[in-house]
């Protein structure tokens, strides 16, 4: 028996396709999840539209969607960054903690003495050179001993919870608060340290967003623009020959690593420093931002600039989970839908280089039957 | 004597490695066929809240309920795992990605924890767990006893399992062919052996191998389901099966190994020994990783054979 359509090698990859098969992924994803709520009684299109008006359609609603936005365009663009260079780093999860503890060690030494502007500049760049030097872990590893850098880095992820519980809860460490002694929490950072925000409209732009912006920008520009970019590019698709015209690929992939990890550090940086203002050791755990932005950067198609407004998108459905939750709106329906998401942005690339036709063969075998 | 740190940590060690192995064995056969499968921690998610409602929801004999649950988990992670091969095999798909996405979309926050909340999984315990069992009364036996014969029924599968899986891969011309699909496909295919139904069958069975491992962590280590709870074994499998050289016997010592490693902080905790317990918690992930630098130094790669197809999807030249 033949299947009834056959894939038909793209010779070429039209431009539209970029943004055609992330919106038809969306869209099947959409479908697929309608089946599950269907099948779960529920009723698809109900959830679909309040999942819609929760997370777009008010001003408070786009304010806590830029809010839920924020580290997932960080954490999205951590795995566009390595994932471009076939550096599968899903360790953006335990990196945005480790880069949360650098963040808000130096926004509680510097807080209540340096002027405020260098206590955000330093809490930004200790949350990414904590993010990039735990990724360095992976990314060494990767390079000098060709050790799997997924399970390396998701390893790290679980130890990173351990270790942001055991400051937090137990232990006496620096970043707990002396005073709650029944319920253990982080240390307050002062007043005078919270990240600004900018106000548009009644909508509340946190100042973490800006700088995921100027980093998606920034990165978009090196991958596109630069000789780094380029060389990057050439040990994605080929690492023998990448090795051959003389380009450091081992330093390139501790480089890109660190830089993945330097990324979702921020993202932890501004989790201190734009919204909790302490440690938040339960509500960092609480949200998956790591793992949301692989499906933030497949979607996007790894494209830096896409992976901004991808995380906007899954922002605003993660957020509408957020508001719904509750008897008839289960946790981990939205979980569901950004795996689905993921899922059909998986399928879809197969129409990047294929196309599919009606297998001719086929239809004449089952004519003539 | 039975109650002896050494005993109760060897003992403990098959308790919790049985899982494990489980996984791992469903990824050995998943990764000779030539699929690699990053969607473990999902499956073994979804067997587990499958087989936990299972367990609460069917009724008749202790021993059918058990049965019938333990079947549900696997089925559910075998359906899984059919998405996966569609993915990888069909669609010829990234298989890093395509298996990712499994674990995202079934994982922890995913439709594992929705499909918990739907039929309300978590609120009671599980009513019918799989309980140890006292071998020919011999549990009482001192060293032995407790190593051999206080075990579910499960890790009595589980050996012969091995010694099945063994023949299986290495004794049998079905086991011949499967390690052709992974070494060479071209060759497998020009010999006139299926190369997508082999995949397609071996993570199949690589799914429903997770989803077993899934069942016993809801009905016999925490007989109630908590989301995740799981808590990376999945990924340790992973691992396990690059440990284990690809190979079921070396798999079922490799989980065994971090069974012992899992149980230490449970095992210590119970006897007041003075270490952080997070040091216990973490020792698991902090292995996993310096294992996985000790097999993958160029020393040992000589020695041990990834099957050479692994992960790359096969494509007929087009005429």
């Amino acid at each position: 028996m033949r299947s009834p359509l056959r894939l038909e090698r793209r010779l070429e990859q039209p431009r539209w396709l970029n943004w055609a098969i992330p919106l038809l992924s969306l869209a099947a994803a959409l479908v697929v999840g309608a089946i599950v709520l269907l099948i779960t009684g529920k009723n698809p299109l109900d959830v679909y539209q309040r999942i819609f008006e929760r997370g777009f359609l008010s001003v408070r609603a786009i304010t806590g969607t830029l809010r839920t936005a924020t580290p997932l365009a960080f954490t999205g663009l951590c795995a566009a960054a390595a994932f471009r260079l076939g550096v599968i780093n899903i360790g953006g999860e335990g990196q945005l903690y480790v880069g949360a503890i650098g963040a808000s060690l130096v926004g509680l030494w510097m807080g209540d003495s340096y002027p405020v502007g260098i206590v955000i500049i330093a809490m930004v760049i200790f949350g990414a050179f904590f993010g990039g030097l735990y990724a360095t872990i992976v990314g060494v590893l990767r390079a000098q001993f060709n050790t799997n850098e997924i399970i390396t880095s998701l390893m790290l992820n679980y130890i990173a919870a351990i270790l942001l519980n055991y400051l937090i809860f137990n232990s006496f460490s620096y970043w707990r608060d002396p005073r709650s002694a029944g319920f253990p929490s982080g240390k307050p950072l002062e007043k005078r340290t919270y990240w600004p925000t900018f106000e548009i409209g009644g909508v509340s732009i946190p100042f973490g967003l800006l700088l995921a912006v100027a980093a998606g920008i920034f990165l978009w520009v090196l991958y596109r623009r630069s000789r780094f970019g380029f060389e990057v590019g050439i040990i994605a698709d080929s690492p023998r020959a990448a090795r051959y015209v003389g380009i450091r690929t081992k330093w390139t992939i501790i480089v890109v690593t660190a830089m993945s990890g330097a990324l979702a550090g921020i993202g932890g940086s501004s989790q201190v420093g734009d919204f909790a203002h302490y440690l938040d050791a339960k509500g960092l755990q609480l949200n998956n931002f790591g793992y949301t932005g692989i499906v933030v950067a497949a979607l996007a198609r790894l494209n830096p600039l896409g992976a901004l407004l991808v995380a906007v998108l899954l922002g605003g459905l993660t957020n509408a989970g957020y508001s719904l939750q509750g008897p008839d709106f289960p946790s981990g329906l939205v979980g569901t839908l950004q795996g689905l998401i993921l899922f059909t942005a998986v399928a879809g690339e197969i129409l990047m280089k294929y196309k599919i036709r009606p297998n001719r063969a086929a239809r004449k075998a089952a004519v003539a039957s | 004597m039975n109650n002896s740190l050494l005993i109760v940590i060897i003992a403990s060690a098959i308790f919790y490695g049985t899982p494990l192995f489980f996984a791992a064995l469903g990824g050995v056969f998943t990764e000779r066929s030539g699929v690699l499968n990053l969607g473990v921690e999902g499956m073994m998610l979804i067997g587990g809240v499958c087989g936990a409602a299972a367990s609460q929801h069917i009724g008749g004999s202790a021993w059918f309920t058990v049965l019938a649950s333990i079947v549900i988990g696997m089925v559910a992670g075998a359906v899984l795992a059919s998405l996966h091969a569609f993915l990888c095999v069909t669609l010829k798909a990234n298989q890093t990605v395509a298996g990712l996405s499994i674990t995202i979309f079934a994982g922890a926050v995913g439709l594992s924890s929705y499909l918990a909340n739907v039929w309300e999984v978590a609120k009671e315990p599980t009513p019918r767990p799989i309980n140890k069992i006292d071998v020919f009364g011999l549990a009482d036996t001192p060293i032995l006893g407790p190593i051999l014969f206080n075990h579910t029924i499960l890790t009595y599968v589980s050996w012969v399992l091995v010694v099945v899986a063994m023949w299986y891969m290495f004794r049998t011309k079905i086991g011949l062919q499967l390690r052709a699909v992974g070494e060479s496909p071209q060759t497998a295919d020009a010999m006139g052996i299926s190369v997508v139904k082999y995949r397609y069958l071996h993570t199949i069975l690589g799914g429903a191998l997770a989803g077993l491992g899934g069942v016993f962590y809801s009905l016999a280590i925490v007989p109630t389901w908590v989301d995740g709870m799981t808590k990376g074994a999945g990924w340790i499998a992973v691992a396990l099966v690059i440990f284990g050289f690809w190979r079921p016997d070396l798999t079922l010592l490799g989980a065994y190994l971090f069974g012992a490693l899992q149980s230490l902080g449970t095992t210590l905790k119970a006897r007041n020994y003075d270490i952080p317990s997070e040091i216990l918690d973490a020792l698991p992930f902090a292995m996993t990783i310096i294992v996985l630098v000790l097999v993958s130094t160029r020393f040992a790669h000589k020695r041990i054979g990834a099957p050479a197809a692994l992960g790359v999807p096969y494509e007929r030249e087009e005429r």
